[in-house]
């Protein structure tokens, strides 16, 4: 067939062209910019019109950043800079000038500067201390113990006071993991349990004070107390966002068993907890504690309001938390709970080996988003007169100095809390794709 | 059984910050601090500066009240409070006292269980408008768009007001002064109410001042005072003879500058018993015997305390007007030291 | 060796209670329930307690006492000298106006910045990008205040527009004004008005419907049920005849002329904003708080609704475009027949969550001053009156009440669009 082709057509090709090179138009920055921005009249206009979007806020954005205003000492010196300028009007240009006077107070509040150390350091340790459970496959799986024992160096480091306490905190549960040890052996592992926190729960109620203020008297180790009332700024909502997130996953643990559980009385329990700190806006929780919570505990007992704050935050984080470990335990296969059986676990011992192992390890993005979110809303606290950044910002503006300053303040803030958040819903983005790429 | 767990649960952990029901002079002495409620932030009366020392009129008598029961003007927590948590964080003990431009009303004192132990300024409920608007009266507003701060007693005045004259108006309730300021100067609202002083502190921050006037109405009466919870009455008079102390001294001419030589003994036996070289004042009311020295010492005398603050030398430039001496034909007049 | 084939009967002893397992279950779940009565009735007994210190007695008395205060922002007739409860009323209606009013922005922008973040054009994608990270990683309160410190000072003021050279004039043909006190838009006018019907009396929930309104509603669904009728009628010849007899027209028709016909019988004509005194009159005002609320609600709950989109079509794997594009279906018809009804199903329990934070962040507009229940009940209520357990608990409440009525709705339209996936 061939044969009678070859005779019958008058030229046929044997041999390869050489590659040619691809037209002009469709390669380096022109076909780039062909493809990916004028591929059609429709999306030609979409980027002339995003181009012109982009100069504008631009033109109006730049100009105002860029001020000579640093070493203002008050909105009347930026003015006069600017005015020498022939900048003049509300998007003259910024007084930088309030953050560098007040940048310290933004990010610590009031508290003492002597001891800015403590706060940075406790940043430190917490960052060590995550390590372990962030990039779990990067660090050596000792260093988690590190983070146990963090977890109460870093209070300490933040509102001082005797090392004796948090010493005593952690002898407490040293103490019911040995009563839960003896007892185990003895009665079973569920007596077990309830003796250990019993133990434990009498040994911080009655036993721990005196015994660490025995122990401090003798030999007087600490630190300078100080009260919440000092935070402030920035590190308030670091602070309640790390204590209420810390302190929201051990509830919010047990508040997702419970709602799992068979019982129904627990479960409706559970559920009914969970739902309604759902159902009512972060604010209305944060005038409970404005307003109620003193009246909620025994006559006499008064919290400052920071912690009454950071106990609120607790319990609502503690609501999307549990429903966070919930969806987790349900994304295991069914297979791990029937296999655990198998082994003749029972409940307690499936869920601390084999359950929640897992089930924590694939929610913590979701932790970490809960997290974001939680920190974000740490806003909410200025609405109550508490000096967090945004409450700042407000007391700054009182200042004679800094009277009417407006974007300067704001645009700080946002920044910060985007440099944050943002690098943190990065890093729970690639715990996401790093978590997908094992399951297949 | 179970309460005295959870209490026990409290004080162990050293979270406790002390009962409220017992004298709330035991408790502050024994604190070695006193608690203070303040406003946010308002120009000359309280705002923190750059160093977190907090400063202004009210942060004053905080000051005096706290070197008068503890010797030490700076063994204060300034507790930032908002029109709305004002009065719960006096209720529930969180404060010892707030010094914080609440209006002395009726319902305050008997309803809401509170003690107003004296007035640190006579104020008044005042308009401020451009001069551009050509407005001269506050009867003139009708229709007008009015920036009102809420959670105080301004708001309901000014519905009364406008009631009253039968006109209408706008409210645009706000949060703070400073938004209050900046929706004002960029026009958002046609006036700014609150009481006379805020207004020219505000006025005064202004970039020009002179753009801008004060109405002549004053439409209503605040006389602004520290408050303490009702039923202590120890604390109470604590609080309200450190105030008296203040008005007496700068009537009897004791100054932070004299108050040293005078304390040394004087003539006026009067200036003697405040000064604590005689009598026993300072032991009926529990404390030192140089307690109103201390309280002096702290800020200086009222007038003082005015002229730094807010008196007509600062930028915000307040006039004495009700707030002179009787003496001098103002409405300040402390009872007697005797 | 013997076999026990009963359980040893009678015998019952106190720790069966925790080892047995017939027991076990009503033992933990006693406990429970004793151990959570006991922890209410502390609360409780520290609350009478506590209350009866402070020499305040719980009542709801003070609901029926006169509010003092005006509201600027209402949907309902209301003025000082109306009850607290009436105030509430007025700021529920107000929550639910801005969450409503953020609910459809949000969707709306959501979902064409989700499908916009998909498109092929490099510089639009990216400044989606921009923008979702920007909204999301910022907290709501900080925009909800950035917005309106824009709007007050970029906008002119009312002033502006007088005189013989004014810095500022109207937009739209001199019909809308953009002031930093807020829009001033046109208002619909019935000049042969129907009324209106005066719902509950004179109670403090009282409340007016426009008969104009409701007519127009009942004309318009009227139409959109005659014309779905054609549609079937349509389907149903093509289906025996294999011709679909064109008919839009009909159904365009059949729709719009009662609707227009309506309009004119009831003498509908536009009352246009002009400046008098101080302010804009006639018109509707559309406060600045209103806007700058629903402005960052909506572009904030936008970038989330925008991620869940985009989520939901890229988990519609290729193959089922592939599939679709192999039986013929031209790219529209995979869109709406084949990706959107499986996208949504993923896309709408998220979005149900997003509907309720951005309700539940509604109670931010006390921060701009915008008088929803939070700032009437839960604030110049409570400080007028010093009931700070009445007042939040009954907050609370409300907002319990409309996040449950949300979850319910959705739930049962979630369960539908699941059920005609099956």
């Amino acid at each position: 067939m061939s044969d009678l082709h070859s005779h019958t057509v008058a030229f046929v090709r044997d041999t390869m062209l050489p590659q040619k090179a691809p037209p002009g138009t469709s390669v380096g920055v022109v076909g780039w910019m062909r493809e990916n921005l004028f591929s059609g009249w429709f999306n030609s206009l979409l980027t002339i019109a995003a181009m012109a979007f982009i100069y504008l806020v631009g033109s109006i954005i730049l100009p105002w950043l860029i001020s000579p205003t640093w070493q203002a000492e008050s909105l009347g010196e930026c003015r006069e800079i600017l005015a020498g300028l022939g900048r003049e009007g509300h998007f003259g240009g910024a007084c930088w000038g309030v953050i560098r006077d007040r940048w310290i107070q933004l990010l610590f509040g009031f508290y003492p500067p002597e001891s800015y150390w403590r706060p940075i350091l406790a940043l430190v340790l917490l960052a060590v201390a995550l390590a372990p459970v962030l990039f779990s496959d990067k660090v050596p799986r000792k260093l988690i113990w590190f983070s146990a024992i963090s977890a109460f160096i870093m209070p300490w480091l933040l509102w001082g006071g005797t090392i004796w306490t948090p010493l005593a905190v952690i002898a407490g549960f040293v103490l019911a993991y040995f009563v839960y040890k003896a007892v185990d052996t003895a009665a079973g592992a569920l007596a077990a349990i309830i003796a250990a926190v019993v133990a434990a729960l009498v040994w911080w109620l009655f036993v721990m004070g005196p015994v660490s203020e025995a122990l401090s008297s003798i030999l007087p180790l600490g630190i300078e107390p100080v009260e919440s009332r000092k935070f402030g700024g920035f590190m308030l909502s670091v602070t309640i966002g790390v204590v209420a997130i810390a302190g929201s996953l051990p509830l919010g643990i047990v508040l997702a068993l419970g709602r799992q559980s068979d019982l129904p009385l627990v479960k409706a329990i559970c559920v009914g907890f969970i739902e309604f700190i759902r159902g009512v806006p972060l604010i209305t929780l944060l005038f409970v504690a404005s307003t109620l919570l003193n009246i909620f505990l025994p006559p006499g007992t008064s919290f400052d309001i920071i912690l009454r704050v950071i106990i609120m935050a607790t319990l609502f984080a503690s609501a999307y938390m549990a429903e966070v470990i919930r969806g987790g335990l349900a994304a295991l296969p069914k297979g791990q709970y029937e296999g655990a059986d198998s082994l003749g676990l029972d409940y307690w011992q499936s869920q601390r080996l084999v359950i929640m192992p897992q089930a924590l390890k694939i929610s913590i993005p979701g932790i970490v988003s809960t997290f974001i979110g939680l920190f974000k809303d740490t806003t909410l606290v200025s609405i109550i007169g508490l000096l967090d950044p945004l409450g700042l910002s407000n007391a700054i503006r009182a200042d004679a100095d800094w009277n009417g300053i407006v974007w300067e303040l704001y645009g700080f803030i946002a920044f910060l809390f985007f440099v944050v958040c943002f690098g943190m819903s990065r890093y729970s983005m690639y715990l996401e794709r790093k978590l997908q790429t094992g399951h297949r | 059984m179970k309460k005295s767990v959870f209490l026990g649960a409290l004080t162990v952990a050293g979270l406790a910050a002390g009962a409220a029901a017992a004298g709330t002079l035991d408790d502050v002495k024994a604190r070695g601090k006193l608690n203070c409620g303040v406003t946010t932030g308002l120009v000359g009366f309280a705002a923190p500066d750059a160093n977190g020392n907090w400063e202004g009129f009210d942060v004053g008598v905080c000051r005096a009240v706290a070197a008068a029961v503890l010797g030490d003007p700076q063994a204060v927590e300034f507790v930032p409070t908002t029109g709305k948590t004002r009065f719960t964080a006096l209720a529930s003990g969180e404060v010892d006292m707030l010094a914080r431009n609440t209006t002395w009303t009726f319902s305050r004192d008997v309803d809401l269980k509170f003690d107003f132990v004296g007035v640190n300024y006579y104020d008044g409920q005042g308009f401020m408008v451009p001069k551009a608007l050509g407005v001269s009266s506050a009867k003139e507003l009708d229709g007008a768009t009015v920036c009102i701060q809420t959670g105080t007693t301004t708001e309901l005045n000014l519905a009364d007001f406008f009631r009253k004259n039968n006109i209408s108006y706008e409210p645009v309730p706000i949060e703070t002064n400073a938004e209050g300021q900046q929706q004002y100067l960029a026009g958002a609202c046609d006036t700014y109410t609150t009481d006379a002083s805020g207004l020219a502190a505000t006025r005064a921050s202004f970039e020009n001042p002179s753009d801008h006037v004060v109405l002549p109405e004053i439409i209503s009466k605040e006389p602004l005072g520290p408050l303490v919870r009702h039923g202590d009455n120890e604390w109470g008079d604590v609080v309200r003879w450190t105030l008296n102390a203040l008005i007496a001294a700068e009537e009897l001419g004791i100054t932070s500058a004299n108050i040293a030589e005078l304390s040394e003994g004087t003539n006026n036996p009067e200036v003697n018993r405040i000064l604590g070289t005689e009598g026993n004042l300072g032991e009926m009311l529990g404390v030192s015997a140089d307690w109103a020295k201390n309280a002096i010492m702290a800020g200086g005398n009222y007038g003082e305390l005015f002229e730094k603050t807010i008196g007509e030398n600062t930028s915000i430039g307040l006039a004495r007007g009700l707030n002179a001496q009787w003496t001098d034909g103002g409405l300040l007049y402390s009872p007697p030291f005797r | 060796m013997t076999i026990v084939t009963d359980p040893p009967k009678a015998s019952f002893r106190v720790s069966q209670l925790i080892y047995d397992t017939r027991y076990r279950s009503i033992t933990f779940q006693i406990a429970a329930l004793i151990g959570f009565l006991i922890l209410i009735g502390w609360l409780i007994s520290n609350t009478a307690q506590n209350l009866a210190d402070l020499g305040k007695e719980p009542s709801f008395g003070f609901l029926a006492e006169p509010a003092g205060y005006d509201i600027n922002q209402r949907l309902v007739d209301y003025d000082n000298q109306n009850s607290h409860l009436r105030a509430a009323f007025v700021g529920l209606l107000n929550t639910l106006l801005v969450a409503v009013m953020g609910c459809a922005a949000a969707t709306v922008l959501g979902v064409t910045i989700g499908v916009l973040r998909l498109s092929k054009n490099w510089l639009i994608s990216r400044i989606m990008t921009v923008y979702v990270e920007m909204f999301r990683n910022v907290p709501v309160l900080l925009w909800i205040v950035l917005i309106m410190a824009i709007i007050i000072e970029t906008l002119p003021q009312p002033r502006d527009f007088r005189g013989a050279d004014p810095q500022a004039s109207m937009a739209l043909f001199d019909s809308v004004a953009f002031t930093n006190r807020g829009f001033y838009i046109p208002e619909a006018l019935f000049s042969r008005s129907l009324g209106d019907i005066h719902l509950f009396g004179a109670s403090a929930m009282r409340f007016d419907v426009s008969l104009d309104l409701l007519a127009l509603v009942a004309v318009l669904l009227a139409g959109l049920w005659a014309s779905a009728r054609i549609k079937r009628n349509a389907d149903a010849v093509q289906e025996a005849t294999g011709v679909r007899p064109t008919v839009w027209h009909f159904r365009l028709g059949v729709v719009f002329v009662p609707l227009l016909a309506v309009l004119v019988l009831l003498g509908f004509h536009l009352g246009y904003p002009a400046l008098k005194g101080f302010n804009f009159q006639g018109g509707t005002h559309m406060r600045n708080s209103l806007i700058a609320l629903w402005l960052a609600l909506s572009l904030y709950t936008a970038a989330f609704i925008s991620e869940i989109v985009r989520a939901g079509i890229l988990a519609i794997s290729k193959g089922q475009t592939e599939a679709a594009a192999a039986l013929g279906l031209r790219p529209k018809r995979i869109m709406n027949l084949v990706i959107l009804p499986q996208a949504l199903r993923i896309i709408i329990p998220p979005l149900i969550s997003q509907y309720l934070n951005l309700t539940k962040n509604s109670s931010l507009a006390i921060a701009v001053g915008y008088m929803d229940i939070t700032g009437t009940l839960m604030g110049i209520t409570m400080n007028q009156t010093g009931r700070e357990l009445e007042t939040v608990m009954l907050g609370m409440l409300i907002y319990l009440l409309i996040s449950l009525s949300i979850s319910l709705v959705m739930n049962w339209y979630n369960n539908r669009v699941k059920l005609v996936e099956r």
